[in-house]
């Protein structure tokens, strides 16, 4: 059984339908990327799943049980923790804060998990009283991180972690988001920087039109030449 | 001495009383902003309506032959409170809630809010008729006196006790505020949601609850505002309808979705309006004798003529709005 | 579509005759006469959100400002300020006004002369200072003066048609200075903006007594149609008078609201409302498109204050007393809104249907109510309980509710109202 598996969803804004059949499967082991060109329906599909917008036709299971259409503060406690691709950060609102609001689900005592976060980002912890507006972009991305992981997910969905970021954040980033797996967290993550990110995913999908165009592991994708050619850059 | 005396009753013991009021409103006024992203424009009459069901148990407590050393509305406070924000929810399930889950645009619910408006109205003035009423008809409205003890001051500072209770009131609900927006776990999921609400959603915070809470903290503030301001003048339908357009340019001044800066700019309204229409030529008078012959103290030296008085909040809230729509406070959060 | 169209106007001349039959025919006259009056507003409202998306709030100051011109302009002429010192005093004070204008014009510019940020603000809130105090200086004593001696300025003496002209000419001039300083702002802003604006033009005609007497009020306003008195000096009887003479002033009514139907509607079918529509369905990609945004949104602003100072002067001939303190939020411009949502915003002719159905309802909310009270009175003392007191001024207070309950309805399960905007947006 999956932790989370996506069966055939079609979803939309309320216009025409973005997503036309997508079909993801990914255990708590795998590192699932997703990559496409710009208006794929990447980020549609993370929405989906997060019951952002309507699914109306497949299923997305998680850990067997149905989710589809679930609202997102039924999902947190089950442990499905998402990173929007923009402004996902509490700007008015101190790092600190904005870790809190990560864990706003949890009724248990969270200062072991704000721990592990400082610890996984010690930049942040200089930072901590700071408002999260005042940080730079990078910072910022660390700060949305340590939000996702407060609640301590099962799951960890990303929207390109890495956009926007110089190449040693980016590749910070990625060791981390390797770290967070290796502690037994599934990840599904967007990605434009492919080739990086395929590199260490157990799993890819390549997304175009709203449908899966090919799926495999992360190396099987780097391989195929068709995926090099048309969604790599030659 | 007595001229000084005299300014400080009337500009700054008059300019807090009405801050006070109009903080309480904008506060409400704000936080639905900040949380819901429409201009409420009902909300004078959530003050007006606290204000008579103030009324209505006041009449209840003094008709069982119950006497209190504090004026029976401020003691049945916290009831009314109770119960306007239940009428604040009520109010949100009834109108405005159905049109945000079919996705109407804010304006439409500031529409319904002047919808909700003139039903409050209709329905207050229907049940207690168009007069003035007052909460102090059984029993007497102290005058708090204080003598200045200097030398040539005759004049004792003076205000009744309902403004001294206001003032209190108004500081313990302006701490209890920040500590629940700063400490609670629900208050900062508040801010977080003012802040981003897609974010808030994402987060798990279950942004129905914020939204309840949001009406009960707003119906509650409300119903003290309008129970106190009844307090302080007379309770009559258009109480707080005439007021509510300086709370709103309060709220504006602040920064609207801005708590703190919702106090500050009602404090600021309040002392601007009194200093505004204060006879300033009193202050000149005691310097009558040093003047030289030609510069003679005009009898009145103030800037606007008191029938002006709400203007002036409205010509501080237009050019607010023209010189600043994000308002004077930098940096304010919430 | 065309049926919805003849069973609403049906269902409305229906109405009319009911109320007709039960109130008497000179009841409806007056009725239908202040109907069109307000469905013009109505029309003008219309053009601003409707057609263009911009939130008013402030129609009363535009009714204002239409029945202050039409008093002004239409009034007899007071001979004994003419002959006072009062108009040279206030020729002062327009000369002090233009200083202080000069004043404040030139603190706007310091930075000319290298006074930039904080020292230019203090300038020019010093300048507007200066300006005010000059201003007052001259204006006080002439306000003083011409109140002593002569009551007020008094009017022109002038053609009521004309009087109705310049309260559209004076209602543009405001609706340009309001649309000029606030129409950058968002809906809710813009919302507060203009309702302040109004604000401050209702306190200010209430108070300048030397020019609108306040609260003193001033009437008989005179007719641009032979009025009852003139048909009962022909020789009719008081009743057919009313009739006559009412239904003398509906037709030239209608006969404006039609020739504003008429043009609107000409103009919202030219490139005109199309590109307003494009305007408001999604500004930004039409001002990315090269269309000046801002001035296109001031025209629509100016016309549909025109179109409402002009209703505001018909209603003031029509009751022929200017009363400064007679104008409520709720009665002239919520009640506007009410109109335009039941009737269906974006469409002229539900401009017109709402405007006149929403009137009228607001008329019989009073004796309907009274009715329903009088019935529930005798019920309640039946039973013994006592009969219910102050009916007549309750029943009054019905109708304020009844119109926040149809807005809130209309709004609910009839967004779009009765008669729908028509054009599909995306052509
Ligand atoms: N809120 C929205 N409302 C309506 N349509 C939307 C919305 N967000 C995205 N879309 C549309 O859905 C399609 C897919 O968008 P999506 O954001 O999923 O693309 P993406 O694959 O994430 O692209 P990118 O790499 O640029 O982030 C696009 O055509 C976009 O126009
Ligand atoms: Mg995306």
């Amino acid at each position: 059984m999956s932790l989370v598996e996506l069966k055939d969803i079609k979803a939309g804004y309320g216009g025409a339908p973005i997503l036309n059949g997508v079909n993801i499967a990914i255990d708590a082991s795998d590192i699932g990327v997703i990559v496409g060109p710009n208006g794929a329906g990447k980020s549609t599909t993370l929405k989906a799943i997060f019951g952002l917008l309507t699914v109306t036709d497949g299923s997305v299971t998680f850990a067997g049980q149905d989710i589809t259409n679930s609202e997102a503060d039924r999902l947190v406690p089950m442990g499905l923790s998402f990173i929007p691709q923009e402004h996902n950060v509490f700007t008015s609102m101190t790092v600190h804060e904005n870790l809190e609001m990560g864990a706003f689900v949890r009724r248990d005592d969270i200062s072991d998990t704000l721990d592990e976060v400082y610890e996984m980002f010690p930049d942040l912890k200089a930072k901590r009283r700071q408002n999260a507006g005042e940080l730079s972009g990078g910072q910022r991305q660390m700060v949305a991180m340590g939000r996702a992981l407060m609640s301590k997910p099962k799951l960890l969905m990303l929207d390109e972690p890495s956009a926007g970021l110089s190449p040693r954040y980016m590749i910070e980033i990625f060791e981390q988001v390797v770290k967070i797996n290796r502690a037994g967290v599934g990840i599904l993550m967007v990605e434009q920087n492919a080739r990086q990110a395929l590199a260490f995913a157990t799993k890819g999908f390549v997304l175009a039109n709203g449908q899966n165009r090919f799926t495999g592991t992360g190396q099987e994708l780097l391989d195929d030449p068709d995926v090099a050619k048309s969604f790599l850059g030659g | 001495m007595n001229d000084l005396i005299f300014f400080f009753n009337q500009v700054m013991i008059g300019g807090v009383v009405l801050g006070s009021i109009y903080a309480l409103g904008a506060v409400g006024i704000t936080l639905i902003f900040g949380i819901l992203r429409f201009a409420h424009f009902a909300h004078g009459d959530m003050m007006t309506m606290g204000g008579f069901v103030a009324f209505v148990l006041a009449t209840l407590v003094a008709g069982m032959g119950l006497a209190f050393p504090l004026p029976t509305g401020f003691i049945v406070l916290p009831f009314a409170m109770v119960i306007a924000a239940g009428i604040a929810l009520g109010i949100d399930k009834g109108f405005y809630a159905p049109l945000r889950a079919r996705g109407a645009r804010p304006v439409t619910l500031l529409i319904a809010s002047i919808g909700v408006t003139m039903m409050i109205q209709g329905l207050i003035r229907l049940f207690f008729g168009t007069s003035t009423r007052s909460f102090f008809d059984t029993e007497p409205k102290t005058l708090i006196r204080i003598d200045v003890p200097i030398e040539g001051a005759t004049r004792p500072i003076s205000f009744t006790e309902p403004q001294l209770l206001l003032v209190i009131l108004t500081l313990i609900a302006v701490v209890a505020l920040h500590f629940f927006l700063t400490r609670s776990r629900l208050g900062k999921g508040m801010r977080a949601m003012a802040d981003n609400p897609d974010l808030a959603k994402v987060s798990g915070i279950n942004t129905k609850q914020v939204v309840r809470v949001t009406w009960i903290i707003a119906g509650g503030l409300a119903c003290m505002a309008g129970t106190m301001l009844a307090l302080d003048v007379s309770l009559k339908p258009d109480l707080a309808f005439n007021i509510v357009l300086p709370i709103f340019a309060a709220a504006i001044v602040g920064g609207l979705g801005h708590a703190y800066g919702a106090i500050a700019g009602g404090f600021l309204l309040g002392f601007a309006e009194t200093m505004a229409v204060f006879n300033w030529a009193v202050l000149l008078r005691p310097f009558r004798d040093n003047l030289p012959e030609w510069l003679e103290i005009p009898s009145s030296l103030a800037l606007v003529q008191s029938e002006y008085k709400l203007t002036v909040a409205f010509i501080i809230l237009v050019v607010v709005l023209l010189v600043r729509p994000t308002g004077i406070f930098k940096g304010a959060s919430t | 579509m065309t049926t919805r169209y003849i069973a609403a106007f049906a269902g409305l001349f229906a109405l009319i005759v009911t109320v007709a039959v039960f109130m008497g025919t000179p009841f409806t006259v007056r009725l239908l006469v202040e109907a069109f009056a307000f469905a013009l507003i109505a029309m003008g409202l219309n053009i601003q959100w409707g057609f263009g998306g911009l939130f008013n709030f402030g129609i009363l100051g535009m009714m204002m400002v239409g029945g202050f011109a039409v008093t002004f302009v239409s009034f007899p002429v007071n001979m004994a300020f003419w002959e006072s010192d009062g108009p040279l005093m206030l020729g002062q004070t327009l000369i002090a006004a233009l200083i202080g204008a000069v004043l404040v014009f030139f603190a706007h510019r310091v930075q000319r002369f290298g006074i930039t940020g904080k020292w230019r603000g203090t300038v020019i809130v010093l300048a507007w200072f200066i300006a005010y105090v000059i201003f007052r200086s001259q204006m006080d004593p002439a306000a003083t003066y011409i109140i002593r001696e002569s009551g007020w300025v008094g009017g022109l003496g002038l053609p009521v048609i004309l009087g109705w002209a310049f309260g559209g000419v004076l209602a543009a001039g405001i609706g340009y200075l309001v649309g000029k300083v606030s129409l950058g702002l968002r809906a809710d802003y813009l919302a507060i903006a203009t309702i302040g604006i109004a604000e401050i033009l209702r306190a200010v005609i209430k108070n300048v007594e030397w020019l609108t007497r306040g609260t003193l009020t001033v009437s008989p306003i005179p007719w641009p149609v032979p009025n009852p008195q003139a048909w009962q000096s022909w020789g009719a009887d008081p009743t057919t008078s009313f009739i006559y003479a009412r239904a003398g002033y509906l037709a030239l009514v209608v006969a404006f609201v039609a020739v504003a139907l008429f043009l609107i509607h000409r103009a919202y079918n030219a490139p005109w409302g199309r590109m307003m529509r494009a305007i408001r369905d999604n500004y930004i990609a039409a001002g990315s498109m090269g269309k000046d945004v801002t001035g296109r949104q001031l025209e629509i602003f100016v016309f549909g204050s025109v179109l409402m100072g002009i209703g505001g002067a018909m209603l003031v001939s029509f009751v022929g007393i200017y009363d400064p303190s007679s104008y409520q939020p709720i009665n002239h411009t919520f009640i506007i809104w009410v109109m335009l949502i039941v009737g269906g915003s974006g469409n002229n002719f539900g401009a017109l249907f709402g405007g006149i159905f929403i009137y009228i309802i607001w008329m019989l909310s009073e004796p309907l109510s009274q009715a329903l009270f009088q019935w529930l009175s005798m019920f309640s003392s039946d039973m013994g309980w006592g009969r219910i007191p102050d009916i007549e001024s309750r029943s009054v207070q019905m109708r304020v509710f009844v119109l926040g309950l149809v807005i809130t309805i209309a709004l609910r399960f009839a967004p779009k109202g009765i008669l729908p905007e028509r054009v599909n947006r995306n052509g």
